[in-house]
């Protein structure tokens, strides 16, 4: 038996601090309900990916995402609208987003242990820390989006240009959504932590969030590949 | 000496049966190294991206694809706990996950956008 089940085991999953009854899986609703609303939310992007994908190619005008088109070949040079290093160290700080929110968790969990004596045990235990971080590097992400829609939209792509423009804005656009929502989320529970703090009581909580981002972050992974390394 | 929480289990008051729990979640310095292969990965992604001779060869999009579903079951298994957490979690975040791919393959079939003698994105 490893040490979670030990420990688990020592613990009523329904006890009279959460006041909830007992559920017949033993798990956490709330639990059960984020990964069903991660698996509908995944059917949800497929659909968005498969529309990129199916009208990937057929713009009758441009801007187009790679095809750059140069004399001799053509008279007018058409640029590949993509920005390659500008999204590279965008999903470089989405990754980094999954470490620090990762680490947040692990930082609520830890709280009820002997406080800390060094300067890195502090550092890695404080879940401000980590929860500011993940939204630092979460609204950062949003930024970078901000600079490509706005870019593109200075190029001549807009939502209503082509069928490139129509996809890609929708599909990232839904993204930076959920990115969005996960900000607010993440500034919910520092608001929390700064007013009476946040302890392994409310793991549960923070996981909540955790899962829910990391879910934005392989989202990302996808349409980085898809969208944006796939000529 | 100094307490060294990164090799160490989180030791919680924390409902871990009710999270779901069935192994214990991976220590900090597991955290870091899957960081690192992120990267690592993220940038190989983006160097072959720029080799003209690979892109235009038939090895691009698999590699690229490969890359991309190691990252994402990497995130999966270790951030989201999937592979330490109760398999209910595991059926729920599956099964959506099946069914979303193949719709994705399906279409790109039928709309003429996948030959099914090559396999390769047209």
């Amino acid at each position: 038996m490893t040490h979670a089940a030990a420990h688990s085991a020592s613990h009523s999953a329904h006890d009279d601090t959460h006041g909830h009854p007992p559920t017949s899986t033993g798990l956490d609703n709330k639990k059960i309900a984020i990964w069903a609303f991660i698996g509908s939310e995944c059917m949800l992007f497929a659909s968005l990916i498969s529309t990129y994908l199916i009208y990937k190619g057929r713009s009758v005008v441009g801007p187009y995402p790679h095809d750059a088109c140069l004399p001799p070949g053509c008279s007018t040079p058409l640029k590949a609208i993509l920005n390659i290093p500008v999204t590279s160290a965008s999903t470089f700080v989405l990754l980094m987003s999954s470490l620090a929110m990762v680490l947040a968790l692990a930082a609520v969990e830890m709280k009820d242990q002997p406080a800390p004596t060094t300067f890195g045990d502090k550092l890695l235990r404080s879940s401000k820390l980590w929860l500011w971080m993940t939204a630092i590097l979460g609204a950062t992400f949003l930024g970078f989006q901000a600079f490509e829609f706005t870019s593109f939209v200075h190029e001549g792509l807009t939502i209503r240009t082509n069928l490139f423009g129509s996809s890609f804005f929708t599909l990232t656009g839904f993204h930076g959504a959920h990115v969005t929502a996960g900000v607010l989320w993440l500034l919910t529970l520092l608001a929390i932590d700064y007013r009476r703090g946040l302890g392994p009581k409310d793991a549960i909580n923070v996981d909540l969030a955790a899962l829910y981002w990391h879910f934005v972050d392989v989202v990302w992974i996808a349409i980085f590949t898809l969208v944006y390394l796939i000529k | 000496m100094a307490h060294d929480p990164s090799h160490e289990p989180h030791h919680s008051n924390v409902d871990h049966q009710s999270m779901g729990m069935v192994k214990e979640h991976p220590t900090w310095s597991t955290y870091w190294k899957v960081a690192l292969i992120l990267t690592l990965i993220t940038m190989v992604e983006v160097w072959i991206y720029y080799i003209p001779s690979f892109v235009a060869s038939r090895a691009f999009v698999p590699a690229l694809l490969i890359m991309s579903a190691v990252k994402f079951f990497t995130v999966v298994a270790f951030y989201m706990h999937l592979r330490y957490d109760h398999k209910l979690f595991r059926v729920l975040f599956t099964g959506p996950l099946i069914i979303a791919m193949t719709t994705i393959v399906a279409l790109m079939f039928l709309f003429g956008k996948l030959s099914s003698r090559t396999g390769a994105l047209l």
